[in-house]
This record gives structure tokens, sequence and C-alpha cells, in this order.
């Protein structure tokens, strides 16, 4: 991501070491970030995010509003971005699955914002509000259409801060919605955060385009990041639509400008993985099973593959930063090397699926998988790093 | 031959308000959205905004293809979104002036909950709302607002259901400015968009409009000039009117007029006020961190006041070379009537001739927004009724008295047979 990078808005970024929680700290990645707008809708386990910005606001100069559903928040945000502003909202689940309308009529305009899925078990009202991991799939599919998304995955309150910061970053780069994929235990989990100084935190500012009125284009299908937009009263007079259209936004409802526009959302996220992927890698080299995880199961799994070493067992740990795009190559150059993959989530099986696609039938892939409402009891997740020694 | 059209688009009075290089548009012959963004081009003119500070947000529709025929930032949102992205908006650029333009079905049918929660937030939106009866788009479904008995593909039998009265609804969810006109009363539909443009608050405007393909052809309604014929002869002017009354049915009767305008604060103003309560000298207002934004609306109020005297002169001097001069003889409502009184009345005050143009400058200042209606009133109720009664006619809001006074409805009755 060769981009232009500034240090943070001191106004928003409350430095020093702090005693929180992850949806706080969510919160104060965000206005450590630039985000001066906010609307939501309450739900469990997120709300906290939501107070804390309110909260937080005034004092910002930022707006923060309870919109009447998520249907209308994320419409909110859409319109305050295109007003000029970074934005964030938080759910989980039922709201998350309201918001998805938006977040396609996002992607499609390549309306950057951050939502934050704190996730709790379902499906539907489920059991509220017991965590889980059974939106990861939602996260990329949620939308009708072709378009691909970038989801991260925090696994503690500092890394929620972090998180925010460079699902922000991410965002303005790529002009697209970026999912933080964080769960009630996370969100819930009190932890040391430390917040640094203003100076010391990198912000993508918004690329505005500033040349001629006749040059500007709200759109550039390059299959690329780093392409300017504006804000409304700038005198551009931009268009946007949901409709396919063309790079000066208006409507061209025809097969070949679809493929236009779909090549370029799919390609500009998926064709620039390798800059976006984020791994954290442990002893992999020479391990013959390598668990692959993330969020809160990644630090369940950390104890289980522990025990596993102390028993003799070469296990290497992957935990997905980035959830999508996925670490595809990555796991295609293990695939092979290693001789299985565990794969331990909190839902019936959704991220397994990807591994088992890149291992290719080379390595053994071995889900272990929980329906949520609690996190995995490490043993299970022992059992089946043995097994995939064997 | 293409490079005449193009330079015929350019020329187009319309360049610099539509977007000339999107025409021609998808509208049917007849179709009343035509008229009604004609008239709201002619409004922002009029009403003397900055072009580059208005915003134009649309849901989806045959009127939600509205935003992207204007020439001005526009945004084409999702079924019945359009309300909760002109809120964003609104919110992240106080300093702009946003509105939203969409169908009955788009606003009060998918989008209801957002109108009502607008409305009840008083978000300093102007919402237009072209009312046809169905859902055109779509091929001509049931909407909210059907009239009972009409038919349509989905209530082929006629419809069952009871129809929204909007005014009311926008009424009782608190909307602070409401209006309903019928596609065919351009005059009035620009003098309402022009005051719902010039004002604060969530302003609601309604537009009875043919449907020609859909909706009239399955009731066998005729034609788009039928139609047309069909508002004029049953039209009845009624400013002020209570909203509990404005029910429509099948073919009846349509009231319209001003019925609610009043002032509230909006939403950001009663943030303000509420958070100036609590927090006291340290809170910021919103918006109005930085004091060169201030400074900046100050000077915009200027230039819109400016430009806006500047299109009305022109349109003056266009007149006295067409040789027209009983201007409000030809306006059929009292709104284009109200506007030329409140225009001299300005002058004589300037003048400091007598007291009843003291009185205007009172009115205007106390309102602070002065709507031309208001000074209307006190002019020509002044003229025809004593002190008490013109007085209690400024209190009343809309212009109540005066319309029964002014050549408004004798206008329209001359034509109903
Ligand atoms: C979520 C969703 N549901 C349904 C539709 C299909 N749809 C498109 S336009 C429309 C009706 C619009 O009616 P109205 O707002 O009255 O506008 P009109 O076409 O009459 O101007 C519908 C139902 C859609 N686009 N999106
Ligand atoms: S279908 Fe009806 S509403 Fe749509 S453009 Fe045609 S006449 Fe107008
Ligand atoms: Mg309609």
């Amino acid at each position: 991501m060769n981009v232009k990078t500034m240090p943070a808005d001191p106004k928003g970024v409350d430095s020093g070491p702090h005693f929180m929680d992850g949806d706080h700290a969510l919160a104060e990645g965000a206005l450590a970030a630039g985000c001066r707008f906010f609307a939501g809708y309450p739900i469990t386990p997120s709300t906290e995010t939501f107070e804390r910005f309110a909260e937080r606001a005034p004092e910002v100069g930022a707006m923060f509003i309870q919109m009447e559903d998520e249907l209308s928040a994320i419409a909110a945000n859409i319109g305050a971005v295109w007003g000029g502003q970074k934005v964030m909202t938080v759910t989980c689940g039922p709201g998350f699955s309201l918001m998805v309308e938006n977040i396609g009529l996002a992607a499609m305009t390549e309306t950057p914002m951050v939502i934050c899925n704190v996730q709790r078990a379902g499906p539907s009202t489920g059991a509220p509000t017991l965590t889980a991991q059974q939106d990861m799939m939602q996260a990329k599919y949620g939308p009708h259409g072709d378009n691909a998304m970038i989801a991260l995955s925090p696994d503690s309150p500092q890394e929620c801060f972090d998180l925010a910061i460079e699902a922000f970053n991410l965002s303005e780069y790529y002009r697209v919605p970026v999912i933080i994929l964080t769960d009630e235990t996370v969100g819930h989990m009190h932890e040391k955060v430390v917040i640094p100084p203003a100076d010391q935190i990198k912000v993508v500012p918004r690329n505005l385009f500033t040349g001629p009125k006749e040059d500007f284009r709200p759109y550039k299908f390059n299959s690329k990041g780093g392409n300017p937009m504006t804000r409304a009263g700038d005198g551009y007079r931009f268009h946007i639509t949901g409709l396919t259209h063309n790079e000066k936004g208006y409507p061209v409802v025809t097969a070949e400008q679809n493929k236009i526009v779909v090549t370029h959302l799919m390609e500009k996220i998926n064709g620039n993985a390798d800059d976006i992927v984020r791994l954290e890698e442990d002893q992999i080299e020479g391990a013959d099973v390598v668990v692959v995880s993330y969020g809160i199961t990644s630090r369940i799994a950390v104890k289980a593959i522990q025990d596993a070493r102390k028993e003799g067992i070469k296990v290497g740990s992957l935990r997905m930063i980035t959830i999508w795009p996925f670490c595809e190559k990555r796991i295609r150059e293990l695939a092979g090397k290693v001789k299985t993959f565990v794969v331990p989530e909190l839902n019936y099986g959704q991220m397994v699926n990807e591994v088992e696609r890149c291992a290719g039938g080379k390595s053994k892939v071995i889900s272990v998988n929980h329906c949520g409402g609690a996190v995995h009891d490490p043993e299970v997740i022992l059992e089946a790093i043995r097994k995939g020694s064997k | 031959m293409s490079q005449d059209i193009a330079q015929f688009k350019k020329d187009s009075p319309m360049s610099g308000t539509l977007r000339m290089d999107r025409m021609s548009h998808i509208w049917c012959p007849g179709c009343g959205i035509g008229s009604e963004v004609n008239a709201f081009a002619e409004a922002v003119k009029r009403s003397g905004i900055d072009p580059d500070k208005l915003a134009v947000v649309s849901g989806i529709g045959c009127t939600g293809r509205v935003a992207g025929y204007v020439d001005f930032d526009s945004i084409h949102t999702t079924h019945g979104r359009a309300i909760p992205v002109a809120t964003g908006l609104k919110l992240a650029r106080p300093d702009m002036k946003v509105v939203v333009f969409s169908g009955e079905g788009d606003l009060t049918g998918i989008g209801g909950n957002h109108f009502i929660h607008a409305a009840r937030r008083n978000m300093d939106i102007v919402v237009i709302c072209n009312n046809n009866f169905t859902y055109g788009m779509t091929g001509g479904q049931v909407t909210p607002t059907t009239p009972h008995s009409a038919v349509s593909s989905t209530t082929p039998f006629g419809n069952h259901e009871y129809p929204f009265n909007l005014p009311f609804l926008a009424d009782a969810a608190g909307a602070t400015y409401i209006a309903r006109w019928t596609s065919m009363h351009s005059r009035n539909l620009i003098q309402s968009m022009e005051e719902a443009l010039s004002r604060k608050g969530f302003s609601f405007i309604e537009i009875i409009s043919p449907c020609t393909t859909l909706y009239l052809r399955r009731n066998r309604l005729g034609d788009g000039v039928d139609a047309l014929q069909f508002y004029q002869e049953n039209a009845l002017l009624k400013h002020g009117a209570d909203t509990r009354t404005l029910d429509l049915d099948f073919q009846g009767k349509i009231t319209i007029g001003k019925f609610v305008e009043k002032d509230k604060p909006t939403y950001i103003e009663a943030l303000d006020n509420q958070c100036v309560k609590v927090v006291g000298d340290d809170y910021e207002l919103y918006g109005k961190t930085i004091p060169e934004r201030e400074a900046e609306e100050k000077a915009e109020k200027a230039r819109v006041a400016e430009r806006r005297a500047a299109v009305l002169a022109e349109e003056e001097k266009a007149r006295a070379k067409a040789g027209v001069v009983k201007v409000s003889a030809k306006i059929p409502v009292k709104a284009g009537a109200k506007k030329a009184v409140a225009k001299t009345t300005k002058k004589a005050a300037a003048a400091t001739t007598k007291k009843v143009a003291a009185k205007t400058v009172t009115a205007k200042k106390t309102t602070a927004k002065s709507t031309t209606a208001k000074k209307a009133v006190v002019k020509t109720a002044k003229k025809a009724a004593p002190k008490a009664k013109a007085k209690a006619a400024v209190k009343k809001v809309a212009a109540k008295p005066a319309t029964k006074k002014v050549a408004a409805k004798p206008a329209a009755k001359k034509t109903r047979k």
C-alpha cells in the first residue's frame, strides 16, 4: 500500500495506558483514526462502542446519532462519507443482517467506512449475548452480487484499537467497507490498552480530487486502490448510484459495463491481497500441524499448542488477522508441506472450508467446530492436534 | 446533427441545474415527474442557493431517478433509504441544503419509518414526495397511498386497504412545513419549494402526480392531459387546512395548499441547546468549531440574498420586455401574488414609509425566516380587514384568511364546470 499517511489529529487520541474492553477500544481506535461521524443502533454485545462514541463526540467535534434501525444507521453513514466524514458503526448479527443492504450500496459506490460486528451466537436472535464467530461468511457474502470486501479480526482489546485504525486506513485507500469481525468475548474483555501519542499514529487521509471540474470522475475502474473521491459541497456536483455506472457515476446498465465494474470491485481487493493480508505466524517452519485460527479462538488455541509442544508434537500457529481477502497464497504454500491444518472456530465450520479449498487435498484438514455460546475447551483443540500429527 | 443537439443542450435554460448530458430522461410522456423536476430547478434558481451547496438524494423508483438528472451533488440510494442517507449528509455538512426527492412508495412504504423519524427529529431537510398512487417503476402495484377501490396490478379487484393521508402523517410525526400540490400547480410548486429551500427544519411537500402508463391506464382515467384537467377541476386550495381532513378518495377532491409552517429547533439546534444547557460554556457548537466556518455561513447568507435578488430582477426585466404588466393577475394561486406584494413592501420599508411597512419589517425580524407568505398576510389583510384580524392572521402561520381574498380561488373556479 503505497500511500500518503499523516499523524493522527491529537483531538481524537486519548494517549496513555488504559484498562478497557474491546468495545471501548474500537471507539478509541476510530476516534484516533479520524472518525468524526457515527450513526448506529444499539445491540448487545456491541453497544459499549456506540455509547463511548456518544460520550466522546462533543469533545472531538464529532456527530453521533442513534438512528431508528440498522437500515438507516448504515445509510446515514454513507451520506456522511459523501459529506466528507470518516464514519464507523457497530452491531452484531441481527443488526448486521439489516445493514447488509447498504453495505452493498457502499461497496458498489466505493464508499469507505468501517463496520464492526461484535459477533454473538445465532441464528436469528439466537443466544443473546453469548460469544460466537458465526458471521465470517456473511462478512464476505452478505450483500447480494459480487463484491469483495475486507474483514479483520482482533483477538484482544489492544488489537481492537490497532485494527480500528488499520481498518480505516484500508477503507480509505481501497474505498471499500471494512468489517471488523470481533466477538462478544473480545468485546467485553478488559485488558491493558496503550494508546500511543498522536504523532506516532499513521492515518490515511481522505484522498480528495482537486483537479479541474471537467476532469472530475468519481470512479476509476483500474482494479487498484488509491483512487480519489470527492465530497459534497466541493463544486464537482458528483452523482453516485447503486446502479451499474460509468466513471462519471452515471448509470450504464449493460452487461459490458457490469463486467467492468464488477471486475474492478473484485480485483481491487483480491488482486491486492498480498498488500492487504496480515498474518501472525509462530513456528510454522518444519511443523507437522498448523493451527489456523483467528479472534478469540486463537487465544484458546495457544494453550492447546503449548500443551502439544510439551508432548513433543511439532505444531505451528497461523493466526489470521485479515479474514478477507483470505490468506489463500500462504495456505497454498504450506499445503503438502504440513501434514494437517487444524481449524478451530466458534461456528459449525466456516473458514475451514477456505482452508480445505486452498489445501487442495495436499494436507489433511481437521475442523474443530463449536456452535457458539462459549469458547472451546483447549483440550478439544489439543486432541485434534494430536490426531493431526499422526 | 449531434453537434447541434449538444449545443442545444448547452444553451438550454436548464443547463446548470439539470444534467443536460443525461437527457433525454426515462420518464413516460405525460408523467408528472418531469414538470416537478422543472419546478424544482426553477425554485432552486429563484432561491438564490449556491448550486454547489445543494445536494439531492433519491431512493428507488421512477421518481428515484430524479437524483440522476439534477446537476447538483446527488445520490441515488437504495429503496426507501433516501432520508437516512440525506440525514447523514446533512449532519456531516450542516452548511449544505439537502433535498430528498422520491416516490411515495419509497418514502412512506419501505422508507416509512425513516420518514416519521426524520420528521420527529425536525431534521433540516426538504422532502419532496411524488405521489402517483402507484409503484411506477415495478409496474403499477398498490402503494400506501393508493386510494381505496383503485385498481393496481396487485389489487386487480380494487384496493381494499386504507391509504395514508401523508400531510397528516407528517404533521403527527412533527414536520414543521407541510404542503400539498398537484403536478399541474407549477407556480405554487415553485413558490412552495422555494419556501421550503429557504427555511430550516423538516419540510414536506407532497405532489399529486399522474402515472400515465400504469395508474391512469389501469383505472381508465385517460392520459396526462386528462389528469391535469382533473387536477384543475378538483383541486381545492385551502391553506392552513386541518391535516386530519386531507384524506384522498378515488377521483375525489384534492385539497391543496400550505397546511403547516412553524418554527422549532432543528435536530442540530436542539442538540446544541441541550448540550449548552448541561455542559455550559465548554461545549463547542456542533459544526461550528472552526470560526471561519461561521464567517463563511454569514457570507453565504449574504450571497444567497444577492443571487436571489438578481434572479428576481432579471425576471422582472424579462416580464417588462415581454410587455407582461399585471404579473400577479396571471399567477393562478395566491402564493405568487404574495411574492410580488412582499417585494414591494420591502422597498417601501426601506424608504421608511409608514406603519404598514414598519410592521412588515417587524414580522420579518421576529420570525427570522420571513416567509413571504407571512409578510403578505400582513399586507393584504391590512388592506381589507380590521387590525385585530390582521394580527390573528399573522399568528396563524399559514396564509389562511388571505387565501380567501386573493385571486387564487376565483381563478380555479373559473374553469370548474
Ligand atoms: C429492497 C427493494 N425492494 C423492492 C425493489 C423494487 N422496486 C423498485 S422501485 C419500487 C417502487 C417505487 O415506487 P415509488 O416510490 O412510488 O416510485 P415511483 O416509481 O412510483 O415513482 C420497487 C418496489 C427494490 N428496488 N428494492
Ligand atoms: S411508469 Fe408512471 S411514474 Fe414511471 S415514468 Fe412512466 S408515467 Fe411516470
Ligand atoms: Mg409512486
